[in-house]
Order: C-alpha cells, then sequence, then structure tokens
C-alpha cells in the first residue's frame, strides 16, 4: 500500500465505512470523535513528510518483526502440535509467560543487550530500528506462538481422523490441520502484528525517539510521537496521531481479513 | 539533505563512532553524532532550530536523543553517546570526576520559576527568595507537583528543598517521574505548584493556566533559581566508539559566535529561551573542570 494513502485515512475509513466492508460496531468505542472529519478539518501542525516517515518507521519496524516473529513462532507452534518432546508443558509456560511480557522490561532488556556495555555492544545497535526491531521480535513472538498453537489444537479432532482414515502419512495429516487453523494463525500474526505497532514503552527506551532537525523520523513511531507530544501538552496533535494509528491498525486487519476471504472464496 | 539519509538508511542505519578505518578518513561527512540531551533543550524546539546548520557544515547526521539529565548523562556513561548536553552541573561534575567526560563548556542558561494556579493558596506571590517560597509551601500543604526523574529540574528542586532545610513529603507533595512538559500539565490540572524551567513554560504557556510566582534571576529573582546548560563530549579513552572528533567539532560550532547568535535569536511566543554563555572575553577557566577543583585537590 502507497504511503500517501495511508494519510489519507479519514477519507478512506469514510470508504469503507460505506462499502460495509467495515462494520459500524466496530468502530464503537470510536463513536465519540468524529474520524471522517478530524485529518480534513484541522490544519495539520506537521511539517512536511513528518507524519509519512513515522508512519512509514511504525510499519517497517513491526512488519519485519512480526514477519521474523511468524518465521519462528508459526513452525514452534507446529512442532509442538504434532509432537511430544521433553519439556514441552515448560516451553508452554514460558510462551504463555511471555504474552504478559511487559514492554518496558523487554526494552530494558535489549537495552542492556545491543547498549555499548552488553554483549552486542560492538554492532553499535542503540537507537536504530534494528534495536527496535529486536525488542518488538520479543513482544510479538509468544503471542504468535500461543495462538497458533491454540488455534491447532482446537481443529477438529475429526478432520485429523479423516485425513489419517483417507491414507494421509503424517505430513498430510499436519497440512490439512493447518489449513483447517488458517484463521486462527492469521489472527494470531494479527495479534502479533497488533502488540508490536501500539507499544510504546520499549521502542521509546531502545530507539530513542529520534528525528532529524528536519523533522524525518529516523526512530520515531507514532506512538512514540504520541508520548511526546502528550509530554508537551498538546494533546490535539496527540489525538490525531491516536487516530492515524487506531486507523493504520484498522486497515492492516481488513487487509489480511479481506485476503482470506478471497482466499477461501478461490478454495 | 540529512533528513534524505535518514529515510534512505533503512537498513544499517548509522553507526555512533568513527571508530576503526573511519579514523583514517580526514572528513566526518556521512557520519552519525548522537547526543543526548535533556528534554528542556529538545521540546522547546531549539536543537531542531540550530542543528541543520551543523548538519549542513559537516555533512552529517545529528540524534538527538531527548532523556532528561540523569538518563542522559547515563547513556553516555555507557558509551551509547557522543556528547551530552545537560544542565545539572553537580551531575556534569560527577561525570568528569569519574572520568567520562571530557572538554566540558559552558553553553547557555536560562532560569528556573515557581509556577503555581492564579488563586496562589499558599500566598508565595512575588516572594524574592525561592527557600522561603517552598517553606510556605510545604506549611500550607499546597500541592507541589515534583519531576521525580532524576532530571537537571529535579536535581535543582532537592537542592532547593535541602536549602530550605524542608524534607519534602506526605500527600501534598506528588512525584509524577515526568519530563517537564507533563509534570506542568499534572500541575496545571492541581492547581499546583511547581518549579519549571523557564523555556518550557513559555513554550507551554498558551496551554495551561498556571503563571510565574516566584522569578528567576533573568527577570531579577534569586540567583539561586539560575539554570545553566553545560556541553560534554564523551572521553574516548574510556569508550572507544565515541565519535570523539565529531564530538568536538560539534562543541566547536556550538560554542562558536553564530551558533550562539542563533541560540540568542530562537524564540517562542515572542520571548527569549537561551541565552547564549559561551563566547565571553573571560577566560572562566572554571567551566572546564569540576566545581572548585584546583590542581591542589586534584588526588581528592
Amino acid at each position: 500500500m502507497p504511503l500517501e494513502s495511508v494519510v489519507q485515512l479519514g477519507p478512506a475509513l469514510a470508504e469503507l465505512l460505506h462499502r460495509g466492508l467495515v462494520s459500524a460496531d466496530l468502530l464503537h468505542p470510536l463513536a465519540a470523535v468524529d474520524w471522517l472529519t478530524v485529518p480534513a478539518a484541522v490544519d495539520l501542525p506537521f511539517r512536511e513528510g513528518y507524519v509519512r516517515s513515522i508512519i512509514f518507521v511504525s510499519l517497517y519496524v513491526s512488519l519485519v518483526a512480526v514477519t521474523l516473529s511468524t518465521l519462528v513462532s508459526v513452525p514452534v507452534a507446529i512442532v509442538m502440535n504434532f509432537t511430544d518432546f521433553p519439556g514441552k508443558q515448560f516451553l508452554k509456560t514460558v510462551i504463555n509467560t511471555g504474552m504478559g511480557f511487559p514492554s518496558v522490561v523487554v526494552g530494558l532488556v535489549v537495552l542492556f543487550t545491543v547498549s555499548n556495555q552488553g554483549p552486542l555492544g560492538s554492532l553499535e545497535l542503540i537507537f536504530t530500528k534494528e534495536a527496535m526491531i529486536m525488542s518488538q521480535f520479543v513482544l510479538a513472538t509468544p503471542p504468535i506462538a500461543a495462538i497458533s498453537l491454540a488455534a491447532m489444537t482446537g481443529v477438529n479432532e475429526n478432520v485429523s481422523d479423516a485425513a489419517r482414515a483417507l491414507g494421509g502419512t503424517r505430513l498430510d495429516v499436519a497440512l490439512v490441520v493447518i489449513k483447517e487453523a488458517r484463521y486462527g494463525i492469521a489472527t494470531a500474526i494479527l495479534a502479533g502484528f497488533g502488540r508490536a505497532i501500539s507499544e510504546v514503552g520499549s521502542v521509546l527506551i531502545v530507539g530513542g525517539n529520534i528525528t532529524s532537525a528536519e523533522g524525518i523520523s529516523k526512530t520515531r513511531t507514532l506512538t512514540t510521537a504520541i508520548q511526546l507530544e502528550a509530554r508537551q501538552g498538546q494533546y490535539e496533535t496527540a489525538m490525531i496521531l491516536g487516530g492515524v494509528l487506531v486507523a493504520l491498525v484498522l486497515v492492516v486487519n481488513v487487509i489480511v481479513v479481506r485476503l482470506g476471504d478471497t482466499e477461501a472464496m478461490n478454495r | 539533505m540529512a533528513g534524505v539519509a535518514g529515510v534512505a538508511g533503512i537498513a544499517g542505519c548509522s553507526s555512533l563512532g568513527g571508530s576503526g578505518s573511519d579514523a583514517e578518513q580526514p572528513d566526518v561527512a556521512g557520519e552519525t553524532l548522537t547526543l543526548t540531551t535533556t528534554t528542556s533543550t529538545y521540546d522547546t524546539g531549539l536543537l531542531d532550530e540550530i542543528h541543520p546548520d551543523f548538519e549542513e557544515m559537516y555533512g552529517v547526521t545529528v540524534d538527538a536523543v531527548a532523556q532528561g539529565t540523569g538518563a542522559a548523562l547515563e547513556s553516555a556513561r555507557n558509551g551509547d553517546s557522543d556528547v551530552v548536553m545537560v544542565h545539572a552541573r553537580g551531575l556534569e561534575d560527577e561525570f568528569m570526576r569519574n572520568g567520562y567526560g571530557v572538554n566540558r563548556r559552558d553553553l547557555m542558561f536560562n532560569d528556573f520559576v515557581i509556577v503555581g494556579p492564579e488563586s496562589d493558596p499558599a500566598g508565595i506571590q512575588g516572594m524574592g527568595s525561592a527557600t522561603e517560597a517552598l517553606t510556605t509551601i510545604a506549611d500550607a500543604q499546597a500541592t507541589f507537583v515534583s519531576r521525580g526523574d532524576n532530571s537537571g529540574t529535579h536535581t535543582k528542586e532537592l537542592n532547593l528543598w535541602e536549602a530550605a532545610g524542608t524534607e519534602p513529603g506526605g500527600d501534598w507533595y506528588q512525584e509524577t517521574g515526568t519530563g517537564m512538559g507533563e509534570a506542568l500539565n499534572t500541575a496545571n490540572a492541581q492547581d499546583a505548584y511547581t518549579l519549571s524551567d523557564r523555556g518550557t513554560y513559555i513554550s507551554q504557556r498558551s496551554e495551561i493556566d498556571l503563571t510565574i510566582l516566584v522569578q528567576g534571576p533573568i527577570e531579577d529573582g534569586p540567583e539561586i533559581l539560575a539554570n545553566p546548560y553545560g556541553i560534554l563530549a564523551v572521553n574516548p579513552g574510556v569508550h572507544d566508539n565515541a565519535n570523539y572528533d565529531l564530538a568536538m567539532a560539534y562543541i566547536g560550532w556550538i560554542t562558536s559566535p553564530g551558533a550562539q547568535d542563533a541560540i540568542s535569536d530562537y524564540q517562542m511566543n515572542g520571548e527569549q529561551l537561551f541565552f547564549p554563555e559561551a563566547v565571553s572575553e573571560n577566560p572562566d577557566f572554571q567551566q572546564y573542570v569540576p566545581e572548585g577543583w584546583s590542581s591542589d585537590s586534584a588526588d581528592e
């Protein structure tokens, strides 16, 4: 999706509502704010390219982190679902605990890791996007693994029994179960993405909330920008950025759900 | 130019130091200087205003990280920044005594003010003594918002309480653990008193109802409310990854007449926020060394 269109979120949201792609009920908690007119009515108090660059950093960091998390946690969930191994229950406990890791603690741990004095100090990752990706990876991996596992566990046993009865190998059975659980896995990835993009504590600590003097973001995300505006008492601009963030999450969710539907239709 | 580089540098975005092979190159172009600083210099917009000149002059990027004085010095102590701009002389001195910082310069100053609601329940308006004002607030148990974050302003506030001989505490004394802007908002919402640097107060005045009740030295208030900013380079002898060349170029630039004029010209809401202090006929040796330092006491 071109970033330019993301900036025009108000109209985009209106269009989605209009076409019935987004249920108005979904937006109920947000109904108090007139989202459809906010971006148009307010003369945006930001410098040119500022909002676009922080949206870019937010998306870049979160998407890379969630992609890496998915590559790690979905295979882990598959292995945990189809095989037994010693320590499996312990791993499950670790993953479930990980879902509740406070993000500032993760930020601190990553800070100590990438700080000049830390084990990865020589890589000089402090105050970079890479450090932010590391902390979001740690945050997003547990929910993706846990929810994927739950989705696969929840697939009706009849399905796997049927696959086995039809002469399927273990691999065939696994593929059938994964196919059946794909919505759950998609939900898992979305949950991980939601956690990553809405997180403020760790990216602030390891990223440093940096923009260039011209107002182009280096490590400033939507969340840390909101924190900065709130610190300065600019609640109005903080709210606008908050609206952009919510809309961004919404758009990504809609896209994923729509992709899932298209796939289902093609089947 | 630097902005383009900032966007383009998606993957290997910059390094802190010019160590190794970089040191053999005569120029610093393309490098990144990491400056840890306080919320008061950053949130007032001063750095964004003056940095483009430096970036253009050397073809470099300045990454300014706004953290508060305590955290800014801690980042530097860990070797995570190249240069520090802060405002707590005691903490700066400790930083230098421990060998982490070199080549300190006086940079600029403004002052602290005690702000509060116009109704002024404790009755401190116009007091000539900051310590007397604080004692009065404590006696009246009027709500006072403290930064509580080991920042320069917080350090100053604690020094003032100590000078006043009063131990703050109780329901009326609230530590927020936030930046100056948030502390002002918190005080505003509760009709409370707080200590603020003048710059942040001016930049936020239009959003809040608090007024200045005790002036700092800029408006003929007590000298104890002075708020001097210093700049220090991270000692490359302690952290060999520190970009010392660029840090010194930065210190040289920001203490030059040109940049000092730019600081002086920077206004918000029609008021000057910072007063340059680096260019002076007076040699002022004290700026280079911890306060009270002399060669006799070097072994302390």
